[in-house]
């Protein structure tokens, strides 16, 4: 079953390398006062494709990920996400966050809402889209997350895992054209695990942008198109799966691939 | 209303004794009634005002500008550590000596009644910890889930309506209660500047027939009523805006 | 998200608390407020026939009025140590497994929490009488004061009564099951494991409740009890009942409790941060 309103372009099977990368990092700097976390980062993505971000804690991963859809702003370098500069001073956040959709850690559904309701919150309210629409298409995605039968009921009453799929639906709710998603599989019991990473594993087969902050190790080698190993604010190596994972060139990358594998 | 519990009451005075002629004479009945609407409305009134002035003055707190923050705190601070017997004497006679009389042709009648003074002393006065239990109820709205608001598009304005605000009042509903019952009950204390509510319209009662027991019985029940029903409905608000799944 | 989310801070309690932002910097508002009431007293009082000024009558009679708070403050102590020695009875008498003492008890400690303190001073000051004579012909006076200061101990007792019954059902169960594994018996449990436990997380509200209490005792006025309000009041009069001196007396009885009031208030809070960690 098809995700609800994929583009052409979405469709593609094989990489669609287009014209330029959807998300192109220059030279990122970030600190958090005297802190440097982020050193000088740059990474193309380009649309379709499925990128892993690993690396030990601190590495800056998670604070990349929420620099790229704004919510943590950049010191130097630049990030444009489809032609967009999010470094841009003038930039209307809410344009570019209708691109980027971010799923948490921590799902952050909105507790007084039902599953459905926050679904279909921010179409409504920011968007304005007629309700009769908005709300087949909420029941689709649902659907698509396996949730359905659960529209009504409320955060508190579902599960980590049921709850975090909510919020990738209400994520895609708004149509973006990258998904982020910073560790979402991190806070849940390793059952609701499955689930959640065969959620994101068939947006990924149907064409979305994905971007993946994640320690699962096994998702990343079955799933990305390349991945990312980060270290102390740099990007170390990076690869397609197969080569990555067997055969790591940078010492650093070697020594963290064997404490986790 | 008097012609049916009147002989009830007239005979229960016939047979025990006990003299509760706000019941029978309709002089007295008169003065009940005034004194229950009054203490009614100084009750609604009072708690609308602490409402309005909680939900301002948490809203001022979170104002860039360190001098609102500071005269809001000063506010908060100078309210919740002094009696507030004190404050309705010093609003009503103290500021009261201040404002315009209106001449009504032989008498002057103060522009601000005692009962409107004592609606703004315990206006402010239970505003002043509705600041409190509003600001905390702000702040224990969860930033990473207004971050998601945000990154859903909402605006900051519209994060904060739809999101903040409707979260930060479920959350502060259950201090909120207990402060609005607390006020009700305060609200008695108008009797020291005049107000006729229910505790002075019962003393000149008691006071004319000499059935002080009987009164002091019906001043405690009418209370103890106001207080539940006042309670019942604030509980019933609470449950059924209650986030479901964090339940107690 | 955590069982805390979306929770107010469990601190805030379940009474009144005086403490919030808490900062001196916010008394000197109040002192900064009477002195400019001192100040329009002092520009209004021009008038054709030469009398002193408000200040000058406050200064007169600042000693009867500060005699009077120290009415207030005894009255305070008084009814806070009956408040607390009767309510911790109740308290205990609440959580009686045995439902003719248990019951009773609960029923006291909601009529004495939900009726307005108001009320009480009245019912008391009416039904208590004007003297006690005992056993061996001897007759103890009951002054106003000390039947006010009965009156206002009554409502707290309620109020600490269920900061107790809360206090106890915060303890969590497996203090009881290890006691009982141990052979304590209630009672004793009750007197070494619980209590002692209960006491810490209990201070903060009861002084809270000492410091609503002191803020009530001017309601002694009424009946005539020779307290702070009741002796600026005479005060006022004695100086020829003038408008000019309004806003300056009360607004230094405001002054005077904030004095008292604050600190304890700021005390409160420091211990609250201490045991917040429990």
């Amino acid at each position: 079953m098809p995700w609800p309103d994929e583009t052409a372009a979405g469709r593609a099977n094989s990489l669609d390398r287009g014209d330029e990368p959807i998300v192109l990092l220059r030279d990122v700097h970030k600190s958090f006062g005297a802190l440097e976390v982020i050193k000088g980062i740059s990474l193309d993505v380009w649309r379709s494709e499925v990128v892993c971000i690993i690396g030990p804690s601190g590495s800056g991963k998670s604070t990349l990920i929420r620099c790229i859809n704004g919510l943590s702003p950049i010191q130097r370098g630049s990030i444009k996400v489809a032609g967009r500069e999010v470094n841009d001073p003038k930039l209307d956040k809410l344009a570019l966050r209708r691109n980027v959709g971010i799923v948490f850690q921590q799902y952050n559904l909105f507790p007084h809402k039902t599953a459905i309701e926050n679904v279909m919150m921010a179409p409504l309210k920011v968007l304005r889209e007629p309700r009769a629409e908005v709300e087949k298409r909420a029941r689709a995605l649902i659907a698509k997350v396996k949730l359905t039968g659960k529209e009504d009921s409320y955060p508190g009453q579902l599960s980590g895992g049921q709850q975090q799929r909510v919020a990738i639906a209400r994520s895609l709710a708004m149509r973006p054209e990258v998904m982020l998603f910073d560790e979402v599989t991190a806070a849940l019991d390793p059952e609701t695990v499955k689930e959640v990473l065969l959620t994101i594993k068939e947006l990924a087969a149907d064409g979305m942008t994905c971007i993946l902050v994640t320690h699962e190790m096994g998702f990343a080698r079955e799933v990305a198109d390349r991945i990312y190993f980060t270290e102390g604010g740099v990007i170390v190596e990076s690869g397609p799966p197969a080569e990555f994972f067997s055969n790591a060139k940078d010492p650093r990358t070697r020594q963290f691939l064997s404490q986790v594998l | 209303m008097l012609e049916i519990i009147g002989p009830f009451f007239r005979d229960l005075y016939a047979r025990t004794g006990l003299n509760f002629n706000v019941f029978y004479d309709p002089y007295e009945y008169g003065r009940f009634f005034n004194g229950a609407a009054i203490s009614v409305q100084l009750i609604l009134w009072s708690l609308l005002l602490s409402l309005v002035i909680g939900v301002v003055g948490a809203w001022v707190q979170s104002a860039r500008s360190a001098a609102l923050r500071g005269t809001v705190n000063s506010y908060i601070q100078a309210f919740r550590n002094t009696p507030p017997m004190i404050q309705l004497l010093f609003f009503y006679f103290g500021l009261g000596a201040f404002t315009p009389a209106v001449d009504m042709g032989g008498y002057s009648q103060p522009l601000v009644s005692s009962f409107a003074w004592a609606i703004i002393s315990l206006g402010i006065f239970g505003g002043a910890f509705n600041v409190e239990i509003f600001r905390a109820g702000l702040q224990a709205v969860p930033e990473p889930t207004i971050e998601a608001a945000e990154s859903l598009c909402f605006s900051r304005w519209q994060a904060y309506l739809y999101v903040t605000l409707p979260l930060a009042f479920r959350i502060s509903l259950p201090a909120l209660t207990n402060n609005l019952i607390s006020l009700a009950k305060t609200t008695s204390l108008a009797y020291v500047i005049a107000v006729p509510e229910m505790t002075y319209v019962l003393n000149q009662v008691w006071s004319d027939n000499v059935n002080v027991p009987e009164m002091m019985v019906l001043l405690f029940v009418f209370y103890v009523a106001v207080v539940s029903l006042i309670a019942s409905l604030l509980h019933w608000l609470e449950r059924r805006l209650a986030l479901p799944g964090y339940g107690q | 998200m955590t069982p805390l989310a979306f929770r107010l801070d469990p601190t805030l309690g379940a009474g009144w608390r005086l403490s919030g932002l808490l900062d001196w910097r916010h008394g000197l508002a109040l002192v900064l407020a009477f002195a400019a009431s001192l100040a329009v007293a002092l520009a209004q009082s021009a008038p054709p026939v030469p009398r002193p000024s408000a200040l000058a009558t406050l200064v007169i009679w600042l000693p009867f009025i500060i005699r009077g708070f120290l009415l207030n403050l005894a009255m305070s102590l008084l009814a806070m140590i009956l408040a607390t020695v009767l309510g911790i009875g109740l308290g205990l008498m609440q959580i009686s497994p045995l439902a003719p003492i248990r019951l009773p008890a609960r029923f006291v400690t909601r009529l004495l929490r939900n009726s307005p303190w108001l009320v009480i001073l009245f019912v008391v000051m009416y039904v208590l009488p004007v003297e006690v004579r005992l056993g061996g012909g001897a007759r103890v006076p009951l002054p106003d004061w000390l039947k006010a200061t009965f009156a206002f101990a009554l409502p707290v007792m309620g109020n600490i009564s269920e900061i107790l019954r809360g206090a106890v059902n915060s303890i969590p169960s497996g203090q009881w099951d290890s006691a009982e594994g141990l052979a304590f018996t209630r009672l004793q449990t009750l007197r070494w494991i619980i209590l002692p436990q209960c006491v810490r997380r209990a201070i903060p509200p009861w002084m809270n409740w000492y410091a609503l209490l002191t803020l009530s005792t001017p309601m002694a006025s009424i009946f005539s009890v020779h307290e702070a309000v009741s002796n600026a009041q005479a005060g006022m009069e004695a100086a020829g009942a003038r408008p000019d001196l309004l806003l300056p007396f009360y607004l230094f009885l405001l002054v005077l409790f904030f004095a008292y009031i604050y600190p304890i208030a700021v005390w409160t809070r420091s211990l609250e941060r201490k045991y917040a960690v429990a």
